[in-house]
């Protein structure tokens, strides 16, 4: 296989309120390759936004990047200053995000803000209005739409114009936070075609974040799994889902609701922990049906149980 | 500054505990002691000064000194006894004109709020035009046709003052009159006054002290105005606002004790004031949250 | 009145086009709507001032001319030159009528004297000062709370709240009359009273000075203009900035906390940018604010005109209530009325083109 495109390596992020540190990623590793979508899936609060905006060297305060490199087309981003760091941001990496509406400055036109995106990283007026012609068309959108505020538009349209600034300048890695929480379920559909056609035309690497299980075994190539913080699973997505080998992975998969099998689905027994104090150990095991002595005073450490699929549990690790 | 109004609100938190925290606390005691101090000195005035204000204590025209720390007037009036004996009438005009627009304001509000229906527009569509006016300017007229007297001041300030409590106390009535706790009240046939005034009237009571605080210290610039355009008490009354209008004519003598005594008593009695309600807000801005 | 219209987009004609009609054909209704609210409140205010002037115990005619011993007959005669001998309903509305017509009728003291041709005569004066007041407050708000919101829970912050709280409480003809001691009287850098220098001659087309002055090319006449209004615009300006600052800061930083500022960055648009886009969505409401603050901004008018001798309807008033003069007061309180509905219908007009979420 070629280089990937984004490395995470041993990825850390603390949020310093004034209530405590949030651990709200811990030592998170991942790889993404040209042209794959990522899942990264997990309940709410699980960090995953958290991690995204690290891709972007994004984190709000009171959040900070602990430790970790994050190397994007092979620029390490966590080292990117400044103008640099600007630079960066929509061209090498870029970001969508949940709710559409709030996401587009509401008193400006939605093509001055894709025009404003390219013309901020040096691309010369003309070029760039013909690029955001380009890339409202790409998005599916007709070109007079750009003339449009958001207000005007629907949800699903500004998704549209959200995914057509985020990839105005081609960026190598695009990270989708929640892309269709949002959206009602046709237009969900609608999107996720589109960010699948993305992906497939130009290469961009896409890290899906979802809460929904079965929306990345649909659309996913890769899938990693978080619980509280932490990645536990994490490989192919047909060996994720066929293979599921972290409890929380299973318990996740029986919690959604299967028309073809005549079984109810299960719900997750328990809270999922507050990242202030967050579990010692294996931060599952206190919702863990099959937690050992070992699980709750340490940590499991990832490994390849097989090819590229990796796990972080007591079950397949060696003390 | 800080450190001073925080200890003062560290004294004055032993005597007067009130459920506000951290910034509001010293914005509300610093507010409290300006006003304590205002109303000590309109209390105490006989015991603070040998002078009567409206006596000639001296030569005319003397700057500042030991005998006459605030100076004298034209005619020869101490007008540090000008100034005590001038915080009773700014207070009494200004306490009254509260009250006045409270007792009219409030059952105005709760009515309105509580009923709805025509009355309720009717009332607002008078409220609204009244608020949306030049208050000043309706008061002066109002200060006019009444004529010239603490009373009559009163009263034109009152005027003024009652949209403002009609519209908030019909707002929270709206508000809280979608709670719970009153739909169980009226589906026990409890009477409505008896609803207004056990069930509604305490949850407003905190907004109720803070748009006091912040209308007293409009309603000290008003009657400040008032008398600074001879529509208040009439001379030789000591009033604030009147002796600052009797400076205005020194000015280009120069003799700037006449001017800036009086405005900056007006000025510091009124951020006493909304200091207190600035102070407040912020609690009832977190309760409300 | 002002609602959020979230229409899907259709696409019928060209997007300018569609544009302009949706803002014009509402606009005119929105217009007509909002000038037909204006005549209530102006009702209300008159009935108000009507009631207090004309009914409230308390003979006007004998407050105008005092107590002196004045024969009946006399009284009578000057009662009915007045026109106050008529039942309060044919007054009422005959006077209502009159002012329809732009006839405020006539003052008590100086009888003949048309009061409409005083007003527009005082009425310039007032406008500039307003403007001049405006255009300081809203300089002075929108800078410290810009300032404000970057500096955010800093020393700056915190100076700036507690400048904006303060000056808010001043009392206007303190500050005036402390800014005449300072820059007229000790310093003389500036006039300390009036509107021009008497020895100004200057040719009046518009009555507002500083236009004329242009307009004629008239240099010594700008000047003096200028260095008058210097002192009350600041005055007017300083106390009415209050508001703002707080305005502006709490919705600056509203805005740098919104999902949109978090976008800009996340597309790699440079932060000066940013706060600027940040700061035209921070702007909008203080707009609608300007519009609900011109009462104030002309009750402050009155105390500034006063302080500084300016002869605007301010002193107008002033000069009137010392006379007990009932006619003029009741004429001043009306175009006051008037003044604030249409103030607050242009500045509703402003909002619309200022917010494209706006369509009437
Ligand atoms: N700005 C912040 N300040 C403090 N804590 C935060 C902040 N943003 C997120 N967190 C905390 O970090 C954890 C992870 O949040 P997030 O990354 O948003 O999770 P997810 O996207 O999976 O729902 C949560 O416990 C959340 O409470
Ligand atoms: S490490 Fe132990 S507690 Fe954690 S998931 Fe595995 S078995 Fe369960
Ligand atoms: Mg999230």
């Amino acid at each position: 296989m070629s280089e990937p495109v984004l490395v995470v390596e041993n990825l850390t992020v603390y949020y310093y309120t004034l209530k405590g540190i949030v651990r709200a990623v811990e030592e998170a590793s991942l790889k993404a390759y040209k042209g794959d979508m990522v899942a990264l899936v997990g309940e709410s609060g699980s960090g995953k936004s958290t991690l995204g905006y690290s891709l972007l060297n994004l984190v709000p305060p009171p959040g900070r990047v602990v430790k970790g490199r994050v190397i994007v087309g092979g620029v390490d981003i966590l080292s990117l200053r400044g103008d640099e760091l600007r630079r960066a941001r929509g061209s090498l990496v870029s970001m969508i995000f949940q709710d559409p509406f709030t996401t587009l400055d509401p008193v400006r036109r939605v093509g001055d803000q894709i025009l404003e995106v390219l013309l901020e990283h040096g691309v010369p007026l003309e070029e760039a209005k013909e690029r955001v012609v380009e890339v409202v068309k790409a998005v599916g959108l007709s070109e007079r739409m750009a003339k449009a505020y958001p207000h005007q538009l629907s949800g699903g349209q500004r998704q549209r114009i959200s995914i057509a600034a985020a990839i105005a300048l081609k960026p190598r890695v695009l990270v989708a936070d929640e892309p269709t929480t949002a959206l009602d379920v046709i237009v969900q559909k609608q999107i996720m075609d589109l960010l699948d056609e993305i992906r497939k035309t130009t290469g961009m690497a896409i890290i899906l974040i979802t809460h929904d299980i079965a929306l990345a075994a649909e659309r996913a190539s890769r899938i990693a799994v978080m619980y509280a913080g932490r990645i536990v699973e994490y490989g192919p997505k047909s060996k994720v889902i066929e293979n599921p080998l972290h409890p929380y992975t299973r318990a996740l998969l029986q919690s959604v609701p299967d028309i073809s099998s005549s079984e109810w689905p299960k719900p997750i027994p328990g809270m999922p922990p507050d990242l202030r104090k967050p579990p010692s150990g294996c931060r599952f095991h206190p919702r863990c049906p099959l937690a050992m002595k070992v699980c709750r005073e340490e940590n499991p450490g990832m490994v390849e149980v097989e090819p590229e699929h990796y796990v972080s549990c007591w079950l397949y690790a060696r003390r | 500054m800080e450190v001073l109004g925080r200890t003062l609100a560290r004294i004055l938190a032993k005597i007067i505990p009130l459920r506000v925290s951290g910034r509001g606390r010293i914005l509300v005691y610093t507010g409290l002691v300006i006003v304590l101090a205002v109303i000590f000195m309109a209390i105490a005035a006989p015991v603070l000064t040998p002078y009567d204000p409206t006596r000639r204590a001296g030569r005319s025209f003397q700057p500042p000194s030991w005998e006459h720390p605030f100076g004298t007037n034209n005619l020869g009036y101490d007008m540090w006894a000008r100034i005590v004996y001038g915080a009773r009438t700014i207070l009494i005009v200004v306490f009254l004109a509260i009250a006045i627009s409270m007792a009219i304001g409030i059952p105005l509000g709760l009515l309105s709020g509580y009923y709805g229906g025509g009355i309720d527009r009717a009332l607002s569509m008078v409220m609204d035009a009244i608020y949306a006016f030049p208050s000043l300017v309706l008061a002066i007229s109002l200060a006019v046709a009444l004529g010239p007297s603490l009373f009559n001041a009163a009263i034109a300030i009152a005027v003024i003052y009652v949209p403002t409590y009609f519209r908030m106390i019909r707002g929270q009535v709206l508000s809280v009159k979608e709670e719970l706790f009153i739909e169980v009240a009226k589906a026990l046939g409890i009477p409505t006054f008896r609803i207004i005034f056990k069930h509604i009237l305490p949850h407003i009571l905190p907004t109720i002290m803070v748009v006091f605080s912040l209308s007293a210290a409009d309603a000290v610039l008003t009657e400040a105005a008032l008398s600074y355009l001879g529509l208040s008490v009439q001379p030789p009354t000591p009033d604030w606002g009147y002796d600052l209008y009797k400076g205005k004519g020194f000015v280009l003598s120069g003799y700037w004790w006449l001017i800036f005594f009086p405005g900056l008593m007006i000025t510091l009695l009124a951020v006493g004031f909304a200091l207190i309600g600035e102070g407040l807000s912020e609690r009832v801005r977190r309760e409300q949250l | 009145m002002t609602r959020i219209n979230t229409y899907k987009y259709v696409e019928c004609c060209s997007d300018e086009a569609r544009d302009l009609r949706w803002l014009f054909m509402g606009l005119l209704r929105y217009v007509a709507i909002r000038a037909a609210l204006i005549i209530p409140t102006v009702l209300i205010l008159y009935t108000l001032v009507f009631i207090v002037l004309r009914i409230l115990p308390g003979d006007p005619v004998l407050a105008v001319l005092g107590t002196k011993n004045i024969p009946p007959e006399q009284l009578e005669q000057i009662r009915h030159n007045l026109g106050l001998d008529k039942p309060y309903i044919v007054q009422y509305f005959e006077y209502l009528w009159n002012v329809l017509h732009g006839d405020f009728g006539t003052s008590m003291i100086i009888s003949g004297r048309s009061i409409t041709v005083d007003l527009l005569e005082r009425l310039p004066a007032t406008v500039e000062l307003a403007v001049a007041g405006l255009l300081v407050s809203l300089l002075i708000g929108v800078s410290t709370g810009f300032l404000a919101a970057v500096k955010r829970d800093t020393k700056v912050d915190l100076g700036l709240r507690v400048f904006g709280a303060v000056t808010y409480t001043l009392f206007i003809p303190w500050l005036g009359l402390m800014f005449q001691l300072i820059f007229a009287v000790w310093l003389r850098w500036l006039p300390a009273s009036g509107r021009i220098d008497p020895d100004v001659s200057l040719r009046t087309i518009t009555g507002f000075y500083i236009l004329d002055s242009i307009l004629t090319g008239n240099i010594d006449a700008l000047r003096s203009a200028l260095s008058h209004i210097i002192l009350p615009a600041l005055t007017l300006g300083l106390v009415l900035s209050g508001p703002y600052t707080r305005l502006v800061r709490s919705n600056l930083i509203k805005a740098l906390e919104s999902n949109y500022v978090f976008a800009y960055h996340a597309r790699g648009v440079r932060s000066s940018k940013i706060l600027l886009h940040a700061f035209r969505n921070a702007l909008i409401p203080v707009v609608t604010y300007a519009g609900l603050q011109f009462a104030l901004l002309l009750g402050g008018a009155v105390l500034t005109e006063t302080t500084f001798d300016w002869p605007g309807i301010g002193t107008y008033l002033v000069e009137k209530v010392g006379y007990r003069d009932y006619p003029a007061i009741q004429a001043v309180v009306i175009v006051f009325a008037f003044f604030v509905g249409v103030i607050s219908l242009i500045v509703d007009l402003i909002y619309a083109l200022l917010d494209p979420r706006i369509r009437y």
